[in-house]
């Protein structure tokens, strides 16, 4: 036999080690198998997994002062959105009007908050409406398979193709309104599609994956499979997507209202409150400026969640 | 075969006929994952099912189960055509044959606790009250080797090896007769795979299971199965008890992919025992006409390019499907 | 025999939310011209991560080559090489081959032109002549009519194909180490015999040193000439094939040898199975790795970590079997554990 070694490396060869350390004590007790590390939850993993997301964090912190502000906002100065005040048309920002005040003497301050009212309204309402019928369609196409599935799929495509200005235009001559309602209505009508094609894709993936099959053959019926296992799983891409869906929402209605497609007089949006002050933009720019500001903050915020929702979610990144 | 013929029909669980399984690819093309199968499972035996990777073993086995429908022929359960079921018959059916996946990642709801995921087909099956149910559930986890605080974990918080024993609970949870093993061991480490086998036999020991196991490991299958049978691009093409299979293999196929099995012995030359086969397996879309192994068989003859041998009992209780294993099986050197 | 690849005292760890993961924990090897050296252990034994940290394939700062860590391939320190001299290295020096054929090959190039990438960005020659050499690629790693085929896209070839063209990329330009990965984990059985004879065929024409990073015993026994067996970021036992497979001396080598289930057993006897999992390895696991898990284990195994025992000048082990306290044992096949 080769030279003993035994007393080199981590132990000191000075060292005597106790004669009974050498019997034999055999393995651990394995019968249970515990665990180690402690229990984490998906959406406490999640969690943790997005605070580490500061940007993400930052746009969450904003958007819930954005949510405070449009609650309280109009009252916090004690000047009403629709107040005309003769004696103080145009004005900067003052002690005062905080914010100015614009063409009518109405402040600005209140308005902008009463306008984030109406846009951020708009945008959730929109991206639930669009969320739930696109989760129904996509659904059902996915589900059903063959061809519900074709046909439903064409259907969304032909919709996808109409640009959507045309049908706003088409709505408000039909509904010879100006309503938030028929405004949602417009934007709605073909806002659902993209959902339904990324929660088909989504459900058509799941429907293959081993848990559902599984779920099959223990003879689970197809409603609850659906509800217990299809619907939970999607539900990171349907949240992720709703994030995207709000800003856009946002978006398109400003772009309405600056058309002069929008929300009427005396209510009012950031787009509305954009579209009238561009007339007098160059004299008095901060009328713009509020609003337009409001509008690149909100959908920013928005983006930037949704990019840290995308990265916490996704099960792939779990560990 | 000293049984009756009478005795040995009641005796089997599972009676396969003429099974074919293709899928459409597109408008033209048409996979034929199983195609005329006939095979038989024994009540209480385990049944292994070998094969390369897309030679229709897997959908074999989950058409067994009525996880997909089949093309043509008859699956029969208990003497029952499990196609023809539906309703309460059905739900009966899918109580008594379970399936075990091969993805231990893929196979678990993440979003689901252990407990949820295990009781899943208690639910279907049977009326426990939660209490019951959480002891059934215990209990369960006991048999499988965990303990009972893995009811409150997900499964992303355990290892391969111990979401594999979840996948079998899951299966155990509606005291099934009959569950398919779909390479239930491929996806782990060598030291785990030994844990799940024996787990495995002993679960059919204690409740007189049988089992289809699935898989690619040769050495494996020899261990858990009673009877063999090896498929071939859709194909069965030998089916023969344990020891007949691997002591003495008749199709040429079956001789290969055993030789191909390396051992652990470093004296060994493996080179010289092994057959090696030329090419790989040729797509399942297309599928050669007459033997579908004579591109990569070098006894191939004429024969074999124009008609599709049968499977046919060479010996007794020793099914091949091969034109010329009688006399490649006398005069091996010769018919090169 | 000619060194050409020597690690010392390689740690290697993982950043994570719970901690830090100590996935290599003081690996020392050399590898010599030539030769095969394959590293045998579970998932999560640190073996592939070992593999990876020799190219500096691992992305800082989640994982971490730390301090004192040595790599020297030839004489050259390969852990402060900057971008440039890593580049050379990497394909010229040493190269490597995965798991998984489909996932490493780039879906929407042609093969042909995947090899000759490799072969422009090193040898510095016309496309012309590179696509002469990657012809020349193919044919050497057996792909039928190599003329052909490369102009083909990776999804037109089977796995076996596949992993044969990256054997192909992996040998553009003659390095001297390759690294395969799991090579044949992703293969059917009749493929896997395929793709090791390529390889052994590949070492003797080419004299590449190959590191064969592995599950798999039976591989090992045909193909490798040293082995040294990993588990929980170490390495317990190393030494020639023969010294592994005849007179392994570390339990858990035994355990390794004797759950591989063989055609010559009994069926449906209980397999030898080894209990639990292995450790988690954010632990800090100052005593022997696997003494939770091992039959022999004694109480200093759970206090101390053993030192490397000499038993010839290629056969080393570490377990405390092998101090003149410990009681004797038997090997797995029946053997003195303790000379």
């Amino acid at each position: 036999m080769a030279e003993e070694t035994m007393g080199m490396g981590p132990i000191p060869k000075e060292e005597p080690i106790p004669k009974e350390k050498f019997t034999v004590i055999g393995t651990d007790d394995f019968s249970g198998d515990l665990i180690a590390r402690p229990q984490v939850s998906y959406w406490a993993d999640a969690w943790r997994r997005f605070r580490q997301n500061k940007i993400a964090l930052v746009a969450l912190v904003v958007l819930a002062v954005m949510v405070v502000m449009v609650i309280i906002g109009p009252h916090l100065n004690g000047i009403a959105f629709e107040e005309i005040d003769q004696d103080a048309l145009n004005q900067g920002p003052s002690a005062e009007h905080w914010f100015g005040t614009d063409n009518l003497g109405r402040d600005l301050f209140s308005r902008v908050w009463q306008a984030g009212r109406v846009s951020i309204a708009i945008g959730i309402a929109g991206a639930l409406i669009s969320t739930v019928v696109g989760c129904i369609y996509g659904g059902i196409a996915a589900y059903f398979g063959g061809w519900v599935d074709t046909i439903l799929m064409r259907i969304v495509e032909v919709l996808f193709s109409i640009p959507y200005l045309l049908i706003v235009i088409l709505i408000s001559v039909i509904t010879d309104s100006r309503s938030i309602f028929s405004l949602m209505l417009a934007l709605t009508l073909t806002g659902w599609c993209n959902t339904a094609r990324l929660v088909r894709g989504q459900m058509l993936q799941l429907k293959n994956q081993e848990f559902v099959l599984a779920a099959q053959a223990l003879g689970v019926s197809p409603w609850k499979i659906i509800l217990k296992h299809m619907l939970p799983n999607t539900m990171s891409v349907i949240l992720v997507a709703i994030t995207f869906d709000i800003p856009n929402y946002i978006f398109s209605e400003a772009f309405l209202s600056y058309l002069g497609l929008g929300i009427a007089a005396p209510n009012t949006s950031w787009g509305a409150l954009c579209s009238a002050a561009q007339q007098t933009f160059a004299f008095y720019p901060y009328q713009m400026f509020f609003p337009a500001l409001l509008i690149a903050l909100t959908m920013l915020s928005f983006t930037l969640l949704g990019d840290g929702l995308r990265d916490a979610l996704d099960p792939k990144l779990r560990k | 075969m000293s049984e009756t013929n009478t005795a040995r029909q009641t005796d089997n669980i599972i009676e396969v006929t003429d099974l074919c399984k293709y899928f459409r690819v597109s408008r033209k093309a048409t996979l034929k994952a199983v195609d005329h199968v006939n095979l038989t499972i024994r009540r209480g035996e385990t049944l292994g099912l070998v094969g390369e990777s897309g030679c229709g073993k897997t959908t074999c086995g989950r058409t067994m189960i009525r996880l997909y429908n089949p093309t043509s022929g008859t699956v029969k359960f208990n003497g029952q055509d499990i196609s023809k079921l539906s309703g309460k018959e059905l739900l009966q059916f899918k109580k008594n044959a379970q399936i075990i996946f091969q993805d231990p990642y893929a196979s678990l709801d993440p979003r689901m606790t252990i407990g949820e995921i295990i009781s899943e087909g208690m639910n279907v099956h049977f009326h426990y009250s939660e209490e019951e149910k959480r002891q059934r559930v215990n209990d369960l986890l006991h048999r499988v080797g965990l303990s009972q605080d893995y009811a409150n974990r997900f499964a992303h918080e355990l290892s391969g090896g111990q979401r594999q024993r979840i996948g079998i609970a899951r299966a155990l949870a509606v005291e099934p007769q009959f569950i398919v093993c779909d390479e239930p061991i491929s996806a782990l480490d060598v030291s785990i795979q030994a844990q799940v086998v024996n787990l495995l036999i002993k679960l059919q020991r204690e409740d007189q299971l049988t089992y289809l196991f699935i898989s690619h490991d040769l050495a494996m299958v020899k261990h858990i199965s009673d009877r063999v049978g090896v498929m071939y691009l859709g194909n069965l093409v030998e089916l023969s008890s344990n020891v007949a299979l691997y002591d003495h293999p008749l199709h040429p196929y079956t001789k290969a992919l055993i030789s191909a099995i390396p051992t652990a012995d470093p004296e060994e030359d493996m080179s010289a025992r092994q057959i090696k086969l030329e090419g790989e397996v040729p797509s399942p879309i297309n599928p050669p006409e007459g033997c579908r192994f004579r591109q990569r068989c070098r006894y191939a003859c004429d024969r074999c390019a124009q008609e599709t041998p049968a499977l046919r009992e060479v010996k007794p209780g020793h099914f091949v499907a091969c034109h010329r294993c009688e006399e490649l099986d006398e005069h091996p050197e010769e018919n090169q | 025999m000619e060194q050409i690849l020597e690690v010392k005292d390689l740690h290697v760890s993982f950043n994570t939310y719970a901690g830090e993961v100590k996935a290599v924990r003081g690996v020392s090897f050399e590898l010599n011209k030539g030769e095969t050296l394959a590293f045998v252990g579970e998932s999560g034994c640190g073996k592939t991560v070992t593999a990876k940290a020799i190219l500096r394939l691992l992305k800082p700062p989640f994982a971490e080559i730390k301090e004192g860590s040595q790599i020297l391939y030839q004489g050259r320190d390969v852990v402060h090489m900057d971008k440039k001299a890593l580049s050379s290295y990497r394909g010229e020096e040493v190269s490597m081959i995965f798991q998984d054929p489909m996932t490493s090959l780039n879906p929407t190039m042609k093969i042909g032109k995947q090899i000759m990438e490799s072969l422009r960005i090193h040898k510095h020659i016309s496309k012309q002549e590179a696509r002469k050499e990657a012809i020349e690629l193919l044919r050497l790693v057996n792909i039928p009519s190599p003329e052909t085929r490369v102009d083909s896209y990776p999804h037109e070839l089977s796995g076996g194909m596949r992993q044969r063209v990256m054997i192909a990329i992996a040998l553009a330009c003659s390095p001297n180490i390759l690294i395969a990965d799991e090579p044949t984990t992703a293969l059917d059985v009749t493929i896997q015999i395929q793709i090791m004879d390529l390889l052994k065929d590949l070492k003797t024409k080419l004299g590449t040193a190959i590191i064969l990073v592995t599950h798999d015993l039976g591989v090992v026994a045909n193909f490798a000439d040293r082995v040294q067996v990993m588990y929980a970021g170490q390495v317990l036992e190393r030494g020639t094939t023969k010294e592994i497979f005849e007179d392994s001396r570390h339990p858990y080598t035994w355990a390794l040898l004797s759950s591989v289930p063989t055609l010559a057993k009994e069926s449906k006897q209980e397999l030898y199975a080894l209990k639990g999992t292995p450790p988690d390895l954010i632990l800090p696991l100052n005593h022997c790795p696997f003494a939770a898990r091992c039959e022999h284990c004694m109480q200093i195994c759970k206090e101390r970590n053993p030192a490397e025992t000499v038993l010839s000048e290629t056969h080393r082990v570490s377990c405390w079997l092998q101090h003149p306290d410990a009681p004797r044992t038997l090997t797995f096949n029946g053997k003195e554990a303790r000379s």
